[in-house]
C-alpha cells in the first residue's frame, strides 16, 4: 500500500481541522467540539494504523514538495513513512483517543470544555506532525507548535495566577533549548544544504553524494539541546513540575506520553548525525537527570509532582538508552513509559477526582477500598514503572537499558550504569511511598472517607492502559525483540534461550533485587506510617531533616536561577525599557519639537513678513497718495500760479534750449 | 520817426497801464471795473493806432460797452460793494502772486529782446476796409464764424441756466 | 509808424504781467475775471502789433482773430460772471479762497 503515503499528511490534518473549527465554536456547543476532537483523533489512528501496516511491505517512503523559493533554491517539506515514525504515530493517537475520552468525564464540570478539546486536537495535529515529517524545518515548525499547544493547556485555568506563571515559564524554559536547536538545524543546513531527513540519497541523514554523512558532534549536541530544553533534561527540568498546573489529562498526554518524548523523538531521528562524543554526552546528562529527579521526588507530597518528577527521571532513562544503546532501546522504553505514565497519570486524576479536588497525598488514604478499579490500575501502572520483573513493560524496557552498558557496545565509563541503577531503587522506593500513603492506611480527612469511584468513561481508558502496559512489554524481551528488530528492519527470532544470556542476565537479577529491597523497605517505613494521622513529620523528614528539606526544596534549581538568571534578565528588561522611553522615545520627542518649532517659525515668518510686508506696502501706497493729493486744495489761484512757473519755464527752455 | 505818434502811443499805453494797475488794487470793486474799463478803452486806441480800426471799434463796442457792464452787474449782484471793512481784500497767498507775476514778466521780456522779429521794418500804409473783413468773414473764415455761432448760442443757454433761480417750493421767497 | 515794434510787444507783456499778478493776489472772484479779460487783451495786441509788423498785413489774418477771440472772451466772461453768482447764491460769498470743495 504504498499509496499510503499520499494520504500520510491526513493523519496531522484531520485534529488541526477539528481544532480549527472549535475555536470557531461558541462555548455551549460542548458536544461538538468534543466529538470533533475523538473523531478526528480516531481517523488519525486508523490511518496511522494502516501505515503501521504498510510498514511491513516496505521500506521508508517519502513524499516531498516545495513550500517556497528563495533565490536559486528553494525550501522543500515533506513526510516520511518509516518504522519509527509509524510506531510513535500509532503510539501518540492511541494514548491522545484514550485521553480525549477520559477527558470527556474529567472536565465534564468545567465552563471552558469547548476550548479545552479545541486545544487538545491542536496538539494532537502538532505532535502526530511532528512525527510524520521528513524536513527538519517542518519538524521544527511542529516542535513549537507543540510548545505553544502545551503553553495553551498549562495556563487553561489562566485566571489561578500560578497557572499563568507555569505556562511563561514551561514556554521560556523550553525556548532556551530551541535556540540551540535552532542554531545546530542552521550548522546542517550550511554543511549539508538541505533540511531533509531522506529525499532519495540527497537527504541530511543519507549518506549525501555531495558531502559525505555529516556526523558532527556540535551539531548533535546544539541539536540535543532542543531536546535537553522539551524533554526536561537536567539545566531545563524546571518548568515540568510546575507544568503540574494544568489540568490532569493534559499532564498525562502531554507531560507524560507524548510531548516530552518528542526530545526522545528528535534524538532517535537524527540518530545518524551522533558522533560517539555526542552520544556519552547524551549518556551521561540521562543518568545525571534520572538520579537528581529521582531524588527529589522521595520528598514531595503532591501526587502530581511525584508522578512529574518520575517522568523527568524516565525521561533521563530514555537519553541513557539512546546514549548507550541505540534508538530501539529508548524508543522501547519511550512507548511503554508512554503507556503506563499515561495510566498514572489518570489514576491520579481519578483519584483528585474522587477526593474532590484533594492533591496532597498527606490528605488521603485507604482508598483501595473506595477507588477499587482506580486502584488495581494505579498499582499495575506503579509496578510498570518500578520494574517489576516478567510481567511489567517497565522491566522488559529498563532492563534493556542497562543492558547496553554492557562492555562489549559502551566504551564509556560505567559511572551511568550505577547511577541508573540507583535511580531504580529511588524509582521503586518513592513510588510504593506513594502508594502506601494514598491508598493504603486509614483515611486521613473527611474528603477521603467519602471518597467516590469515578464514572466508566474515566475508568475504562485506566484499564485499557494497563492492559497495555503489561502486554506491550513483551513485544522488547531479549527472547523476543520483535521491538527493536522492527526499528532497525532485521527479522526477530523466538528464543528462550537469550534470556539466559551473561549480562542481561545479571541486570536482570541485579535490578529485581534493588527493587524488591526498595519496595520491602519503603513499605515498611510507610506502611506503618499510613495509619498514623497526616500531620506527622515524614519518617524520613524525622531521621534526616536537613537532606529532606533540600530534597523537598528541589535542591534549590529555581531558587539559584531565580538570584541569577531572572534577576539578569529583569534588568536588562528594565534597561531595555529605559533606552526605549528615553532615548528612542526622547528622539522622536525631540523630531516632533523641532517641527513644531518649524510651523511655529514658519507662522511668524507668514505673519510678520509677508503679512506685514502687504500690509506696510499697502499703506505706503496710501499714504503717498494722500500726501500727493495734498496739491489739490481746491485753491483755484495757487492753480493758477503753478500754471504762471510752469509757463515760465517752457518760455527759458525754449530761449535757453535753443542757444 | 513821428514824435506826435511817439506821444500819442505812449499816452495810450499810459493810460491802459495805470488802468490796469488801478483795476487790480482798488479796494473798492465798483471802481475796479470802471478803471478795467479805461483800460479797455486805451487799448482801442492803440488797435486803432495800429490801423486795425475795425478790431479797435469792436474792442470798444464789446469790452467797454458789455463786459464792463457785466462786471458791475455782477459786482452789485454779489454784493461785492458792500465790502465789509474788516476782512482783506488780497488773497491769503499774494505774497506768493506777485513774484511769480514778476517773473513771468521778466521772462516775456527777455523773450521779446531776444527775438528776431524786433529787426522788423514797419512795412508801408495799409487798408483794412470792413468790406474786405466781410468776404473774408464769409469766404475764409467762414466755419470759424459759424462755430462762434454756436458757441455764442451755447454760451447764453448756458448762461442763462446757471443763472437761473432754482425753484425751491419749502422756501417762499428765496435768496 | 514811427513806434518800433517792441514797444507794443513790451506794453503787452506789462499787461499780461498785471493782469496776472491781480488775477494770483486778489480775493475777489470778479477781479480774478477782470484780471482774465486783461490777459486776454494784452494777448489780442500781441496780434495785431505781429499782423501790422508782419509780412502780409493785406491778409488781415490779425484782425481775423483779434474779431474772433474778442466774441469769444464775451462768451466767457458771461459765463464766467453767471457762475460767480450763482456760487454766490449758495455760499454767500464771493471769495475765492472759500471755493475749496473741490480739494483731493
Amino acid at each position: 500500500m504504498e499509496s499510503i503515503i499520499k494520504y500520510l499528511w491526513l493523519i496531522p490534518a484531520a485534529p488541526l481541522l477539528a481544532a480549527g473549527i472549535s475555536a470557531l465554536l461558541p462555548r455551549r456547543r460542548r458536544r461538538l467540539s468534543a466529538g470533533l476532537a475523538i473523531g478526528a483523533i480516531s481517523l488519525s489512528l486508523l490511518l496511522s494504523c494502516a501505515a503501521f501496516v504498510a510498514t511491513f511491505h516496505s521500506g521508508p517512503v517519502t513524499n516531498n514538495f516545495r513550500w517556497f523559493d528563495f533565490g536559486s533554491t528553494s525550501v522543500q517539506l515533506g513526510w516520511v513513512l518509516d518504522p519509527l515514525g509509524a510506531i510513535m504515530a500509532v503510539m501518540v493517537a492511541l494514548v491522545s483517543l484514550l485521553i480525549f475520552i477520559y477527558s470527556l468525564g474529567y472536565m465534564a464540570k468545567d465552563p471552558n470544555f469547548t476550548r479545552f478539546f479545541c486545544f487538545l486536537a491542536l496538539f494532537a495535529a502538532a505532535m502526530l506532525g511532528l512525527v510524520l515529517a521528513n524536513s527538519l524545518l517542518l519538524f521544527f515548525m511542529c516542535w513549537e507548535l507543540v510548545g505553544l499547544a502545551s503553553y495553551l493547556l498549562i495556563g487553561f485555568w489562566f485566571q489561578k495566577p500560578s497557572a499563568a506563571a507555569a505556562a511563561k515559564k514551561a514556554f521560556i524554559v523550553t525556548r532556551i533549548g530551541d535556540l540551540g536547536f535552532l542554531v545546530g538545524m542552521l550548522l546542517l543546513y550550511a554543511t549539508t544544504g538541505t533540511l531533509l531527513f531522506y529525499d532519495h540519497g540527497q537527504g541530511c541523514l543519507e549518506p549525501t553524494a555531495a558531502g559525505g554523512l555529516v556526523a558532527s558532534t556540535t551539531i548533535a549536541l546544539l541539536i540535543f539541546c532542543g531536546a535537553v530544553g522539551k524533554s526536561g533534561q537536567l539545566p531545563l527540568h524546571v518548568w515540568l513540575p510546575d507544568a503540574m498546573e494544568g489540568p490532569t489529562p493534559v499532564s498525562a498526554l502531554i507531560h507524560a506520553a507524548t510531548m516530552v518524548a518528542a526530545g526522545v523523538f528528535l534524538i532517535a531521528r537524527v540518530y545518524p548525525l551522533m558522533t560517539l562524543d555526542a552520544k556519552q554526552v547524551v549518556a551521561w546528562v540521562g543518568a545525571l537527570t534520572a538520579v537528581f529527579a529521582a531524588s527529589i521526588a522521595v520528598a514531595q507530597n503532591d501526587i502530581k509532582r511525584i508522578l512529574a518528577y518520575s517522568t523527568v527521571s524516565q525521561l533521563g532513562y530514555m537519553m541513557m538508552g539512546l546514549g548507550a544503546g541505540g534508538v530501539a532501546v529508548g524508543m522501547f522504553h519511550l512507548t511503554t513509559h508512554a503507556f503506563f505514565k499515561a495510566l498514572l497519570f489518570l489514576g491520579a486524576g481519578s483519584v483528585i477526582h474522587g477526593c474532590h479536588e484533594e492533591q496532597d497525598i498527606r490528605k488521603m488514604g485507604g482508598l483501595r477500598l473506595r477507588l477499587p478499579v482506580t486502584f488495581a490500575t494505579y498499582a499495575v501502572g506503579m509496578m510498570a514503572l518500578c520494574g517489576v520483573p516478567l510481567f511489567f513493560s517497565g522491566f522488559w524496557s529498563k532492563d534493556a537499558i542497562l543492558d547496553s552498558f554492557d562492555r562489549e557496545h559502551w566504551l564509556g565509563s560505567q559511572a551511568p550504569f550505577y547511577l541508573g541503577l540507583f535511580g531504580a531503587f529511588l524509582t521503586a522506593f518513592y513510588m510504593t511511598r506513594q502508594v502506601c500513603r494514598v491508598f493504603f492506611g486509614k483515611p486521613n480527612t473527611p474528603e477521603a472517607e467519602h471518597a467516590h469511584e469515578s464514572p466508566p468513561v474515566m475508568t475504562i481508558p485506566l484499564v485499557i492502559l494497563a492492559g497495555l502496559a503489561v502486554v506491550a512489554g513483551f513485544f522488547g524481551t531479549p527472547a523476543w525483540p520483535w521491538f527493536q528488530a522492527y526499528l532497525t528492519g532485521r527479522q526477530a527470532g523466538f528464543d528462550l534461550s537469550k534470556l539466559m544470556e551473561g549480562h542481561a542476565l545479571m541486570v536482570m537479577l541485579f535490578s529485581t533485587g534493588l527493587v524488591t529491597v526498595a519496595i520491602v523497605w519503603s513499605g515498611w517505613i510507610y506502611g506503618r506510617a499510613a495509619s498514623r494521622p497526616a500531620r506527622e513529620t515524614d519518617p524520613l523528614q524525622a531521621a534526616q531533616p536537613a537532606l529532606f528539606a533540600c530534597l523537598q526544596k528541589k535542591f534549590y534549581v529555581d531558587e539559584f536561577y531565580d538570584a541569577t538568571v531572572v534577576r539578569l534578565t529583569a534588568a536588562f528588561a528594565k534597561f531595555s525599557d529605559w533606552l526605549d522611553r528615553v532615548v528612542l522615545g526622547g528622539l522622536v520627542r525631540a523630531v516632533c519639537w523641532l517641527v513644531l518649532a518649524l510651523a511655529r517659525l514658519d507662522r511668524n515668518v507668514d505673519e510678520s513678513v509677508v503679512n506685514e510686508g502687504f500690509d506696510v506696502g499697502s499703506e505706503t501706497v496710501r499714504d503717498s497718495g494722500r500726501w500727493v493729493s495734498r496739491l489739490q486744495n481746491g485753491q483755484v489761484q495757487r492753480y493758477l500760479r503753478v500754471i504762471g512757473l510752469a509757463f515760465c519755464a517752457l518760455l527759458l527752455l525754449l530761449l535757453w534750449g535753443s542757444r | 520817426m513821428s514824435m506826435p505818434n511817439e506821444i500819442a502811443f505812449l499816452l495810450c499805453a499810459l493810460v491802459t497801464l495805470v488802468g490796469a494797475v488801478a483795476a487790480m488794487m482798488l479796494r473798492n470793486l465798483i471802481h475796479c471795473a470802471l478803471c478795467a474799463a479805461g483800460a479797455f478803452a486805451g487799448l482801442a486806441a492803440i488797435y486803432l493806432q495800429l490801423d486795425a480800426q475795425f478790431a479797435g471799434f469792436a474792442q470798444l463796442l464789446i469790452y467797454v460797452g458789455a463786459i464792463a457792464i457785466l462786471i458791475v452787474f455782477t459786482v452789485l449782484l454779489t454784493r461785492g460793494a458792500d465790502i465789509l471793512p474788516g476782512t482783506a481784500s488780497a488773497a491769503p497767498s499774494w505774497w506768493m502772486g506777485l513774484p511769480v507775476g514778476g517773473l513771468v514778466l521778466a521772462c516775456l521780456i527777455e523773450s521779446i529782446l531776444a527775438s528776431p522779429s524786433l529787426r522788423r521794418l514797419p512795412p508801408p500804409e495799409i487798408q483794412a476796409p470792413v468790406k474786405q473783413i466781410g468776404e473774408q468773414l464769409m469766404n475764409q473764415f467762414v466755419m470759424p464764424l459759424e462755430t462762434i455761432g454756436l458757441l455764442l448760442t451755447a454760451a447764453l443757454l448756458g448762461a442763462v441756466v446757471i443763472g437761473l433761480r432754482e425753484p425751491r417750493p419749502s422756501e417762499p421767497n428765496s435768496q | 509808424m514811427t513806434t518800433p515794434l517792441a514797444h507794443y510787444l513790451i506794453l503787452a507783456a506789462l499787461l499780461f504781467s498785471i493782469g496776472l499778478a491781480g488775477a494770483l493776489a486778489r480775493r475777489n472772484a470778479v477781479l480774478v475775471l477782470i484780471g482774465l479779460e486783461l490777459m486776454l487783451n494784452a494777448a489780442n495786441l500781441n496780434f495785431i502789433a505781429f499782423w501790422r509788423f508782419g509780412p502780409h498785413p493785406e491778409r488781415l489774418t490779425g484782425v481775423m482773430f483779434v474779431l474772433f477771440s474778442i466774441a469769444i472772451a464775451a462768451a466767457e466772461a458771461a459765463l464766467g460772471l453767471a457762475l460767480v453768482i450763482a456760487i454766490y447764491r449758495h455760499r454767500r460769498t464771493a471769495q475765492v479762497d472759500r471755493f475749496d470743495s473741490l480739494k483731493g
